[in-house]
């Protein structure tokens, strides 16, 4: 789970519980975290970084509001499509316009190719 | 002990600084605004160390008090009516997240019209939101089950919140006898609280109230809470029992008054079971064969106990003091009639609807009751319909 929780919490076989097996209240006995979830899932348009554009000045970095700019040593790395959910926010506040927001089917396609 | 002369409402005050719970978030309304008051005062005083919150809203007060037992905190409330009405959506979340909060719930009528006046359309309007209901018939009663609701609630095999009636006004407001405990006995009787995965264990972080998930385990979570309910049945009659050895007053989930030979028997909740003792002395020693069973516990339902308690009696009247509109009757009624059908032989019931928005009810009204039941008994041929008592027909 989440990199902040001290315990683990086993629960592969979750699928299985009954009504005794739950934590009381439904309380989830780590800390809160949406690590686990694809919350890119939801996402219908993706943003595109034009390497050659980008100086790696990190406003997008900041206004992420998913924290899915990931950065590696100082620069941007990439994006973590997992959790971006393709707001734009990112495209928006880019002051050398190096994100493009594109069609998530057709980013797909593009990626494949 | 000590006996005093005191108001419901001053008696469960003082229960609960006895208790000295860390924390209290409450607003003020009629009539249970004694309470919140004598607590603040006792806070103002240095009398106990509880954190008070003067919260905004009883929506706030119920959202404080949650917060406040999620982070690890004994914690209790107080309200009345329209104060029980605005904390609707939160009383789920305290049951549903399973946090032993308690609250003195002071029962007065629902606008409209307004009214500030005794009923228990506040609680019984509740009675499904997942609390442990506790209803008390004076202040004796009212000062005993606050204290008891702090080892109900907490036991590790229940873990709900618990709310303890009195009758607004009729209790709340009335001055009577009250034997009360020394204050170590009573810190002594409740214990120590005991945090179940709370907040403010920053070494071992949890998240409390998560989004279940699109196919997720709400379903499992509601049938843990009802598992929960029938645990609390036992606790409530060991934590009775063992109050009732430390004070002389030992408590049940209700109590059965000259059942043994009744042939018919009222059913009451609250103060008016006073009154209908009374009734059914008078009655008594007239020659007539009635009884009378008093409910304590409501949420959860003693339905089987109750049965047996009323095995053989031809005729049951149940007294509501709520009504529940376009129902088959009163909250009460559908309650027991539920909890008598299996019985054999099958009793006739009956209900009674009184003392609506503080409307009072009179010995005379509760003899006309128990006259109606006696007709049914003799084989006269009474229709199955809510009868109200002292109302005003045209």
């Amino acid at each position: 789970m989440s990199k902040t929780s001290r315990k683990k919490w086993d629960y592969h076989d979750i699928a299985q519980w009954g009504p005794g097996r739950h934590e009381l209240g439904a309380t989830i006995p780590v800390s809160g975290t949406a690590d686990d979830y694809d919350t890119g899932g939801w996402r219908s348009e993706r943003p595109l970084r034009d390497r050659e554009k980008c100086n790696d000045c990190m406003i997008c970095f900041f206004a992420c509001p998913d924290s899915s700019v990931i950065v590696e040593d100082g620069k941007m790395a990439t994006i973590d499509l997992k959790h971006c959910k393709g707001c734009g926010i990112c495209a928006q506040v880019c002051p050398r316009d190096a994100i493009e927001l594109k069609n998530e089917i057709i980013a797909r396609k593009l990626e494949e190719e | 002990m000590a006996r005093k002369a005191i108001t419901g409402n001053g008696a469960v005050a003082l229960a609960l600084k006895q208790v000295e719970p860390d924390v209290m978030s409450a607003y003020p309304i009629t009539p249970q605004t004694e309470i919140a008051q004598n607590y603040a005062q006792y806070v103002a005083d240095g009398d106990v160390v509880t954190e008070y919150i003067p919260v905004e809203s009883e929506h706030s007060a119920m959202s404080a008090a949650i917060g406040s037992a999620a982070a690890g905190a004994r914690t209790i409330t107080a309200t009345s009516s329209q104060g029980f009405a605005l904390m609707w959506e939160m009383l789920f979340i305290a049951a549903s997240l399973r946090l032993p909060i308690t609250m003195p719930v002071v029962t007065r009528a629902l606008s409209g019209p307004i009214n500030i006046h005794c009923d228990h359309s506040d609680s019984m309007g509740g009675r499904d939101c997942g609390w442990i209901q506790i209803y008390g018939e004076d202040a004796q009663e009212g000062y005993d089950n606050a204290i008891q609701a702090f080892r109900i609630a907490e036991h590790m095999d229940v873990r709900l919140p618990v709310m303890t009636m009195i009758d607004g006004f009729i209790i709340s407001g009335a001055i009577g006898p009250l034997e009360t405990l020394a204050d170590d006995q009573v810190k002594e009787f409740v214990g120590d609280y005991q945090a179940v995965n709370p907040l403010l264990d920053t070494e071992n972080p949890v998240t409390v109230g998560p989004f279940d998930g699109l196919h997720g385990w709400y379903f499992e979570h509601k049938v843990s809470q009802n598992r929960a309910m029938d645990n609390a049945m036992g606790v409530i009659e060991t934590v009775g029992a063992e109050y009732g050895k430390l004070t002389g007053r030992p408590y049940s989930h209700f109590v059965a008054h000259r059942l043994e030979d009744a042939e018919v028997a009222l059913v009451a909740i609250g103060s008016a079971a006073g009154n209908a003792k009374t009734v059914v002395d008078q009655l008594r020693r007239q020659g007539q064969k009635v009884g009378l069973l008093k409910v304590r516990t409501f949420r959860p339902f003693p339905a089987r106990q109750i049965a047996e308690a009323l095995a053989g009696v031809q005729v049951v009247g149940v007294m509501d003091r709520s009504d529940s509109f376009g129902a088959e009757g009163g909250p009460l009624f559908t309650e027991l009639r539920s909890a008598l059908y299996d019985s054999q032989p099958r009793p006739q019931m009956l209900n009674f609807i009184y003392g609506l928005g503080g409307r009072d009810i009179f010995p005379g009204d509760i003899e006309e009751a128990v006259a109606l039941l006696e007709r049914a008994a003799a084989g006269e041929a009474v229709a199955q319909s809510r009868h109200y008592l002292n109302l005003r027909e045209d």
